[in-house]
């Protein structure tokens, strides 16, 4: 996919109107960044795979990271959810500093992940695989579950009845009682996502959604992350290598080269960024 | 413990059937056994054998919890039995002249037991449960020859001037009229029998709701889930060492009252008898039985542990018999044609209902 030319894309007109949006919403409002990354960086021993990274996510904004294959671009997410420890850098989440969160915290915080290498609960439902995101929405505790005691019903009946709407919503609804691996693929990402909004996050962040969908399937998601952002009034990040996709909906790009921030802005500007076109095409 | 694939999963409707299917079975068993020791039908055998096997009924089905549902090996099941035996034994011995309704002395000692084996569980699980990877096993492994050696030293006993222990046989000295409890490598003796069946069963079905109704909830999916993918698990919030504790703890708990209700059994008991060949008999019962299946662990633990006892009139071919045994049953579990047969039958079944 590195070798795509990523000029001349068609950029949706939707998404045209979402940007002209999403720009009156942050820069002119001045509100602050749901995500405020200052100065990130990581080193792997001797191995530097982020450095110098600022990046600002607002709220109900959708945001690209790209790049080419090894640029860093899921150490990033790995650095936001709290798997690696930054080495240098401060990443701000609703105005909060996360050093010293755990991944756990991060996600109670409110930031949601899905992944590059689907991990879902394989040997759990589709239903039951969404219910567990529900952990820490609708927390009860296991005395209350062996006694089945009145809040466990109250509890369960809601996490049902949130777990299907979401189903729905990502057009999964039909596979309610499937094991989660024998899905198809595409619904596998899918599942992900309905997962990961079931914890009910502030920022959703998408690790290369759409790898692995053929053309249709991509367009039905770009509808689908649309709407999530619509619906559940929260940003997204996503890395993807489909340019279609990224150019399609995201307001906002950066584009990462050898774990270093190469550009950022607009599509339009991305696509005409001499910078940005060296690196995908070689000089 | 990481095959994964072949785990069971709480299907909805599936669960429930199968909730439905281990009380059936447990409640069915009961009545035929109650019938046939009512008209005598029942060989002192099968008699002496009723409450152990309710015993290990429930400390497989606790060891399931911990190996099928959650995914980590314990290799000390019967460590957590024979803590919450010897508890047991000391706290109905003690309570012998204050509380004078067998059944309930059995009820406060068997929770006594639980507790106390819970409570080693929780020790044990702080610093393990935090690691990946086979440390529990290990570390289980080591607690049952551990507890063993400790029960093994340790004297008990409780006179007018209330309760004594040492570990040094020579210092150890009651008043005229105590009682010793435990006795070192001769274990508890002269233990009053207050054990019964329908406890047994009792404790089996309270075993079976609180597995069932913990699988059926937030705390059940999440073990399940943090077996299933720790990193996905952590990444929706699920805190893995937490859940994982729970699914120890509650088995070690149960197996404590198991313990307790087999000490209580027999007027004497020595600390050898929870060694780690009983340990891994427990595990061959929950792996035979199917990891994550509790109607298969009931039915497995019973089958198991009766077989020898048949097949004693055979002598020395009794074990071989009994390792033939094994490995069919293994082969048989594992047999594609065997299972889609199976499967067949019964979604046509299912079908025909509807």
């Amino acid at each position: 996919m590195a070798k795509l030319p990523i000029s001349n894309l068609p950029i949706a007109e939707s998404a045209q109107t979402d940007r002209l949006k999403a720009a009156e919403n942050t820069k002119q409002n001045g509100k602050a960044p749901v995500l405020d990354v200052q100065e990130l960086g990581i080193d792997f021993g001797g191995l530097t795979a982020v450095n110098d990274l600022s990046l600002q996510v607002y709220d109900g904004e959708i945001v690209g990271l790209i790049g080419p294959n090894g640029a860093g671009k899921t150490t990033v997410f790995n650095l936001l959810t709290k798997v690696y420890k930054p080495t240098r850098g401060k990443i701000f989440f609703d105005g909060k500093d996360t050093a010293g969160k755990s991944i756990v915290d991060i996600n109670k915080a409110g930031i949601a992940r899905t992944f590059q290498n689907i991990r879902l609960f394989g040997n759990l439902s589709v239903l039951d695989n969404v219910k567990t995101g529900f952990h820490n929405v609708k927390p009860y505790s296991p005395i209350t579950a062996i006694l089945r005691l009145p809040k466990y019903y109250s509890a369960e009946r809601e996490i049902e009845e949130k777990s299907m709407e979401l189903l729905k919503f990502l057009e999964l609804d039909e596979y309610a009682s499937v094991t989660a691996s024998n899905l198809p693929y595409g619904a596998q990402r899918r599942l992900e996502i309905a997962r990961a909004l079931a914890t009910n996050p502030k920022l959703l962040l998408l690790d290369e959604p759409a790898a692995g969908m053929n053309p249709q399937e991509t367009e039905e998601l770009m509808r689908m992350i649309r709407f999530v952002r619509d619906h559940f009034k929260i940003a997204v990040l996503l890395i993807e290598h489909d340019m279609k996709l990224v150019m399609g909906i995201c307001e906002r790009i950066t584009v990462l080269n050898y774990g270093m921030m190469l550009a950022q802005g607009t599509p339009e500007e991305i696509q005409s960024n001499p910078e940005v076109i060296k690196a995908y095409l070689g000089e | 413990m990481k095959t994964a694939s072949k785990l069971f999963s709480p299907g909805g409707d599936k669960m429930k059937r199968g909730r439905l299917i281990s009380f059936a079975l447990v409640i069915a068993a009961y009545i035929i056994i109650e019938i046939l020791l009512k008209t005598g039908n029942l060989s002192s055998l099968f008699k002496s054998l009723l409450v152990p096997v309710t015993c290990y009924v429930v400390a497989s089905l606790g060891l399931n919890l911990n190996v099928g549902i959650s995914g980590e090996l314990n290799l000390g099941q019967a460590g957590f039995m024979s803590v919450g035996a010897f508890c047991g034994i000391c706290v109905s011995g003690m309570l012998a002249n204050t509380i004078t309704v067998p059944v309930v002395r059995l009820m406060i000692a068997m929770f006594c037991g639980a507790c106390l084996a819970a409570v080693f569980g929780f020790l044990i699980g702080i610093p393990v449960l935090k690691l990946q990877g086979d440390y529990l096993a290990i570390v289980t492994l080591a607690f049952g020859q551990i507890i063993k050696s400790i029960f093994m030293n340790t004297y008990i006993g409780f006179d007018a001037d209330g309760l004594h222990y040492s570990f040094v046989e020579s210092k150890f000295k009651l008043q005229p009229g105590g009682k010793m409890l435990l006795n070192g490598p001769m274990g508890a003796t002269g233990t009053q029998k207050i054990a019964n069946f329908t406890v047994g069963i009792v404790l089996i079905l309270i075993a079976l709701i609180i597995i069932y109704n913990l699988m059926i909830s937030r705390s059940g999916r999440a073990i399940m889930a943090a077996r299933d993918n720790r990193i996905a698990a952590e990444s929706i919030g699920v805190p893995i060492s937490k859940t994982k504790m729970l699914a120890f703890v509650v088995s070690a708990f149960l197996a404590g009252a198991a313990g307790a209700l087999y000490g209580l059994n027999y007027a004497t008991l020595v600390p050898n008898k929870f060694d780690f060949n009983t340990s891994i008999l427990i595990l061959v019962f929950v792996v035979l039985g199917g990891l994550g299946n509790m109607t298969g662990t009931i039915i497995s633990t019973i089958v198991l542990l009766i077989l020898p006892e048949l097949l004693r009139s055979l002598q020395d071919y009794r074990m071989l018999i009994y390792a033939v045994v094994l490995i069919l049953i293994m082969l048989v579990t594992n047999n594609e044609w065997l299972k889609s047969r199976v499967k067949g039958f019964t979604s046509g079944k299912a079908k025909g209902g509807a």
